[in-house]
């Protein structure tokens, strides 16, 4: 079977934050470039435009990925997450008012990464994975508790040259506390 | 990035024929790698055949007690799958000491097995290296090496293949199960990279047009005692200097069974046979550790920058070797 | 009736930051992210070779290339000005006078601009442009010897020398006599550079990241020959700088493109761009001889300094220059050299001189108290100057010991045994160190225009930068206290070259200046309403200019002072050095916002783990380009690196400072990387002379000690 002529353009809908966009990317386009010059979404920020900084952090399908190193063309059909889209109704997402609150940054360009990333952080703990600094990742173990240094670990791939590490590990602390005593609430 | 065409598909069958052994075209997995390569210019692919959507994302039990690992499984979810945490808790340690959590999420086990050597000479078009250019030239030999091969390379090429994953896979006898347009095949991770050689170029020995489908990991009870430790520059989200697979059975303080692996040390994960049959039926304690760690390591040849290597892959078998034997008394 | 509000005092009151919603959601702006209709995209084009020249550029087949409209380099670009002195008293660096001749003095020179309709297109099409070389060798080994080294004057003269050096030496009971090098570092702010430029009814409208607009719209009208009023550039929020965000290559492409296109062009770096354009912090070879008599008092003190520069402008890293604020000695002598190599051009990197002279000067003091017997605070309570050592000046305060009394009794400092080796938990050998930190605090002229608007609020406009400090927040709670006013009542704008002149965010000088200038406005707009006065729609708008007030400011010496503390964990087995705590307490002037402040610290003390453990670009000899220019590379502290790092202050109000303000945004650093290497030597016994203090290298140490 012959392949179709081929393209190197293609006509994709992106599901982004709830809403449906269709629009025309070149092959080359990656989600991030595809949010930041096709879309208007520029709180998906470029640090290096090489999966070595996390600062373009979205959710796809839930789980937190790097734009940068995702083509627009293949993210068709998932469901993107974008900094822009943790808000709802105005009411700020708990992580992200942990940051304001703790002052988790500084110039605030690795901030959305660092927030989305956070995010994610949060279920894939509570989903019981284990991280690298887990001392025992056999299943019966269960999860680690949510210390400092799990926090540090699994938010590594998230670079941040101000150096506002210390405070930004606070904020997570912060909103997974939250999050659990929401938990326990309910 | 020049321009190209883009494909999904849907099966195995179909990803065949639409990559069609072309040279020029790729499949595309969770692009962690592929990507990367394509906008530094080291690839220039003129087709790209998107998989990620097979139906190869299941981890199973084999019918011996084995585990069957699909291709297109992230490199997360095989992290945290119970049967790999209970069964095989290195290469669960492995797969989360490499990356970061966003790129673990898009990795497939597939795609993680054919990532490309970080070497900074392979990543960087304007500089001469054999593997990307081949009779261009190493210039690592003389120049930055650092964090290269002290085993198994060759004056034409001296770069360290950058997997975790694959060095604990190494350690349990993994198989690597491919299809091509002609029929399926398996190849033992042990025989899946070629050596080095003077053809640094071509790195693996699947069939041109290969896909591969999955890895399995057959029965180990060894494994369910294993260890993966990295050393790298940052203690996160960098590729390591330094790791080690280690799983280690002991009855009565002689070792019964013990697997070794090393990372970062060669162009291919590199499985410490030497010192595993020095070890086996050898009393478990730090000397009989030291000694095979020498016999394995006596056949390192060592560039003038990167000796240390030696040093710490000796320091590293006898340090986690030590701790899964404390383990196995306690 | 009313009452008379009770006076609040906002500076030094925690605020969040007034900007910390729109970074939280995502809606803050950054300069490549303002769209423009007809935008096009840039791309440059940097040379692989590192000496030579170009023979030629095939510009055709790209031209011809899908998108592409435009091919600019030194056949065809227009001619810049660059004979002229800039607003920081010094002459261009040519790198940013793009495309002006066919030299090629470094590798990663840019030698063309690729402009197409979509960035995938001019990336493409950038990678497809020929260029054709006459190459020549180069030089490009800084670890050789170099005997065309030269003294090179900074802000203070090259060299400073007083006394008999030998002779103090030689009558010396301890002398330390050692080399310490630092490698070449660079900033790396999370946001590359990026500009878009356009003309706007007669008017150049440039959208930057930069760390002061009035600077670059200064470089842009004199490179360009433009009258200054019709250059505006706007900088809103800048994604980090450290240093490396003044004129660059990015804005001038950027301008030139928009003026032969006549369209929008934006041109950003890639980051490994960045390791050839942005600047970097040079490597710097350091000799420190100290001589001691049995009590501690230091007899002689000479550091020398050797860094390196271009062969196309001069730049000197004066890391022989803090051990002129810090001790004296009957023979003292300091000295700054550079070489120059076939390199980009080295720049101001957090605490330029600082940084790296500390490590070598807090690791020398490390060492003569070791070989006294001496602990390394009383070495340093031993050797307090009461004049500059130097300049023989008064002190405007110098409030170092009370720093390290503070730090010692949080730190524990009083339980520690100094013999080294000593102290294990598991796999990892423990030890702690210190070192002192300081920096200088200064002011510099600046304007600002406060106005009461109508409806009771206020607005202050400055082109003040923040790239992070918090500046802008802190504008605001000086506003606030000047005004007698509610911080809700404030708007502070800034980043825009429109609003005059001011200080750029650098020396750790801009908040000072800026709050200054916004201070003298904001109390005399206050005390004009306090009249009566009433408030016209268009409001009351009071203008300042400290031009006058900040020269009239007494010769001191004038300085933030500190102390570092650090406990580190090192495994000898595998080399890895864990820094476990930190601490650091200092005495730098009325904190404005301690929210955002203890940021500053914290973030320049996570630079000096950084900067003692993991930073270090390399440059291969062979091709004379760097090896690994990428993050990946070149590693930055990641989260897993940076433990719980604490920093507090003593109180230290500058009294010749309206606010009391000295300046926080670099002595974090200071210090920071010798504290840790004292704590390694601490914990394994051995001495690390050369950053970073890398596994092999703890590793191999440990094989021949």
């Amino acid at each position: 079977m012959a392949p179709p002529p081929s393209s190197t353009s293609s006509a994709v809908t992106l599901k982004i934050n709830g809403d449906k966009h269709t629009l025309s990317v070149d092959h080359r386009t990656t989600l991030l470039d595809a949010l930041r010059e096709r879309l208007d979404l520029t709180g998906t920020k470029k640090g290096c435009d090489q999966g070595q900084c996390g600062a373009c952090t979205v959710l796809l399908d839930g789980r937190r990925a790097v734009a940068c190193l995702q083509l627009a063309v293949a993210a068709e059909d998932r469901e993107i997450t974008t900094v822009e889209g943790l808000a709802e109704a105005g009411q700020l997402h708990p992580v992200q008012q942990a940051f304001l609150d703790l002052d988790g940054y500084q110039c605030g360009y690795c901030t959305p990464g660092q927030i989305c990333s956070a995010v994610a952080v949060i279920e894939e703990h509570a989903a019981g994975w284990p991280s690298a600094v887990t001392d025992d990742v056999r299943p019966e173990v269960g999860a680690p508790p949510l210390t400092a240094d799990e926090i540090r670990e699994r938010m590594s791939g998230n670079l941040c040259r101000c150096g506002a590490y210390v405070s930004i590990v606070q904020a997570v602390a912060r909103a997974a506390e939250a999050r659990m005593s929401q938990e326990a609430a309910v | 990035m020049r321009e190209f065409d883009y494909r999904r598909a849907v099966d195995v069958s179909g990803a065949l024929a639409l990559l069609d052994a072309d040279p020029e075209a790729r499949f595309l997995g969770g692009g962690t790698n592929l990507v990367d390569l394509m906008k530094t210019g080291v690839e220039r692919p003129a087709r790209l055949v998107d998989v990620r959507e097979l139906p190869l994302n299941g981890i199973e039990s084999t019918d011996n007690g084995g585990l069957r690992i699909g291709a297109t499984v992230t490199n997360s979810d095989l992290a945290a799958h119970p049967e790999v945490r209970r069964r095989y808790p290195a290469l669960t340690q492995a797969v989360l000491a490499g990356a970061s959590g966003q790129l673990r999420n898009m990795a497939t086990v597939g795609g993680n097995l054919l990532q490309r050597t970080r070497c900074g000479y392979f990543a960087d078009v304007t500089k001469p290296c054999n593997k990307r250019v081949p009779g261009s030239g190493c210039p690592a030999v003389e120049g930055e090496h650092h964090n290269h091969a002290i085993l198994g390379a060759s004056e034409h090429c001296v770069a360290v293949h950058p997997s975790d994953m694959g060095v604990a896979l190494t350690a349990f006898d993994a198989v690597v199960s491919y299809e091509t347009a002609h029929g399926p095949g398996e190849l033992p991770l042990a025989e899946f990279y070629r050596p080095v050689g003077d053809t640094p170029h071509l790195e693996t020995a699947l069939p041109p047009g290969a896909l591969i489908t999955g890895v399995t990991l057959p029965p180990a009870p060894v494994a369910a005692d294993s260890r993966y430790r990295k050393v790298r520059e940052r203690a996160s989200y960098a590729f390591a200097i330094g790791s080690i697979a280690a799983a280690l059975g002991i009855e009565d303080g002689v070792v019964r069974e013990v697997r070794l692996a090393f990372g970062a040390v060669a162009s291919r994960p590199w499985r410490a046979r030497t010192a595993e049959r020095a070890l086996t039926g050898a009393p478990a304690n730090a000397e009989t550790f030291a000694a095979a760690a020498d016999a394995e390591l006596a056949a390192a040849k060592p560039l003038p920058h990167n000796g240390y290597k030696v040093t710490l892959m000796r320091n590293l078998v006898v340090a986690v070797l030590t701790e899964l034997a404390e383990e196995a008394a306690r | 009736m009313t009452t008379a509000p009770t006076r609040k005092h906002f500076v030094g009151t925690a605020h969040t930051r007034v900007e910390g919603r729109d970074k939280v959601t995502g809606a803050a702006r950054y300069a490549s992210e303002i769209p423009f209709d007809r935008l096009a995209h840039g791309w440059l084009v940097l040379s692989t070779i590192a000496r030579g020249r170009i023979t030629s550029v095939e510009d055709t087949p790209v031209l011809a290339m899908p998108g592409v409209v435009a091919v600019l380099h030194h056949g065809n670009a227009p001619r810049v000005d660059t004979d002229y002195t800039g607003l920081l008293g010094t002459a261009p660096d040519p790198t940013a006078a793009l495309f002006q001749h066919d030299r090629v003095p470094h590798a990663g020179w840019p030698v063309a601009l690729v402009v197409a309709d979509t960035s995938e297109q001019a990336r493409e099409a950038a990678e497809a442009l020929v260029v054709h070389y006459e190459q020549e060798p180069h030089d490009v080994d800084f670890t050789a010897e170099h005997p065309d080294a030269y003294p090179l004057d900074s802000h203070l003269p090259a060299v400073a020398e007083k006394g008999d050096l030998e002779a103090e030496l030689a009558a010396s009971a301890a002398v330390v006599d050692a080399e310490y090098t630092t490698p070449e570092e660079h900033h790396n702010p999370m946001e590359p550079h990026a500009a878009a430029a356009r003309w706007d009814g007669g008017r150049l409208d440039v959208v930057d990241s930069n760390q002061g607009t009035l600077w670059v719209a200064s470089e842009l009208a004199n490179l360009f020959s433009l009258d200054p009023a019709s250059v505006r550039v706007r900088s809103e929020h800048v994604g980090g700088g450290f240093g490396s965000k003044g004129l660059r290559a990015h804005q001038v492409a950027a301008v030139m493109a928009a003026t032969v296109l006549q369209r929008p062009v934006r041109v950003v770096m890639t980051r490994r761009q960045m390791f050839s354009l942005a600047g970097y912090r040079s490597p710097t070879r350091q000799h420190l001889r100290l001589g001691a008599d049995a009590d501690g008092r230091l007899r002689a003190l000479e550091h020398r300094c050797l860094s390196l520069t271009s062969t196309v402008h001069e730049f000197v890293e004066p890391g022989a220059d803090p051990a002129r604020t810090m001790y004296d000695a009957d023979a003292h002598h300091t000295a700054n050299h550079v070489v120059r190599l076939d390199v980009p051009t080295p720049t101001w990197m957090r605490a330029p001189g600082e940084a790296p002279g500390s490590f070598a000067l807090e690791s020398a003091l490390d060492e003569l108290a070791e070989k006294l017997g001496i602990d390394p605070i009383e070495l340093r309570v031993r050797n307090e100057p009461a004049l500059g050592p130097v300049s023989g000046l008064p002190f405007s305060g110098r409030n170092l010991l009370a720093c390290f009394r503070e730090g010692a009794r949080r730190f524990g400092w009083a339980d520690r045994d100094p013999r080294p080796g000593l102290r294990r938990d598991g796999r990892w050998l423990l030890g702690t160190g210190t070192a002192a930190a300081s920096f200088p605090a200064g002011a510099a002229p600046s304007t600002a225009a406060v106005t009461a608007e109508a409806d009771g609020t206020f607005t202050v406009r400055i082109n003040a930068a923040d790239i992070g400090t918090g500046a802008r927040t802190a504008l605001t709670l000086v506003a606030a206290d000047a005004l007698e006013a509610a911080p809700e009542r404030v708007r502070v704008r800034i980043g825009d070259s429109d609003f005059g002149p001011a200080f750029i965010a650098g020396g750790s000088m801009g908040t000072r200046s800026w709050s200054w200038a916004v201070t003298v406005a904001a109390e005399e707009l206050r005390e004009r309403l306090a009249l009566g006065a009433a408030v016209p729609p268009e409001g009351i708008t009071v203008r300042s200019d400290t031009t006058e007030a900040v020269g009239a400011l007494a010769r001191k010496e004038r300085h933030s002072f500190g102390a570092q503390f650090a406990e580190v964990a090192v495994d000898v087995d595998t080399g890895e050095v864990r820094v476990r705590r930190m601490l650091g307490i200092f005495a730098a002037g009325r904190i404005v916002n301690p929210l955002t402040a203890r940021g500053q610290f914290v973030g320049g003390m996570t630079w000096g783990i950084s900067m003692a453990l993991h930073e270090e670009a390399v440059r291969d000899a062979g091709t004379g380009g760097h090896y690994g220019a990428d993050l990946a590379g070149y590693h930055v502290a990641a989260h897993a690196d940076v433990p719980l790092v604490e920093a507090d202050w003593i109180d230290d109000p500058d009294p010749d400072d309206p606010v009391g303000i000295k300046g926080i945004g670099e002595i974090g650093i200071v210090g920071a990387a010798a504290a840790i290497a004292n704590a390694v030597r601490h914990a394994t016994g051995v001495r690390h002379r050369h950053l970073p203090i890398r596994p092999d290298r703890v590793l191999m140490a440990g094989r021949h000690a």
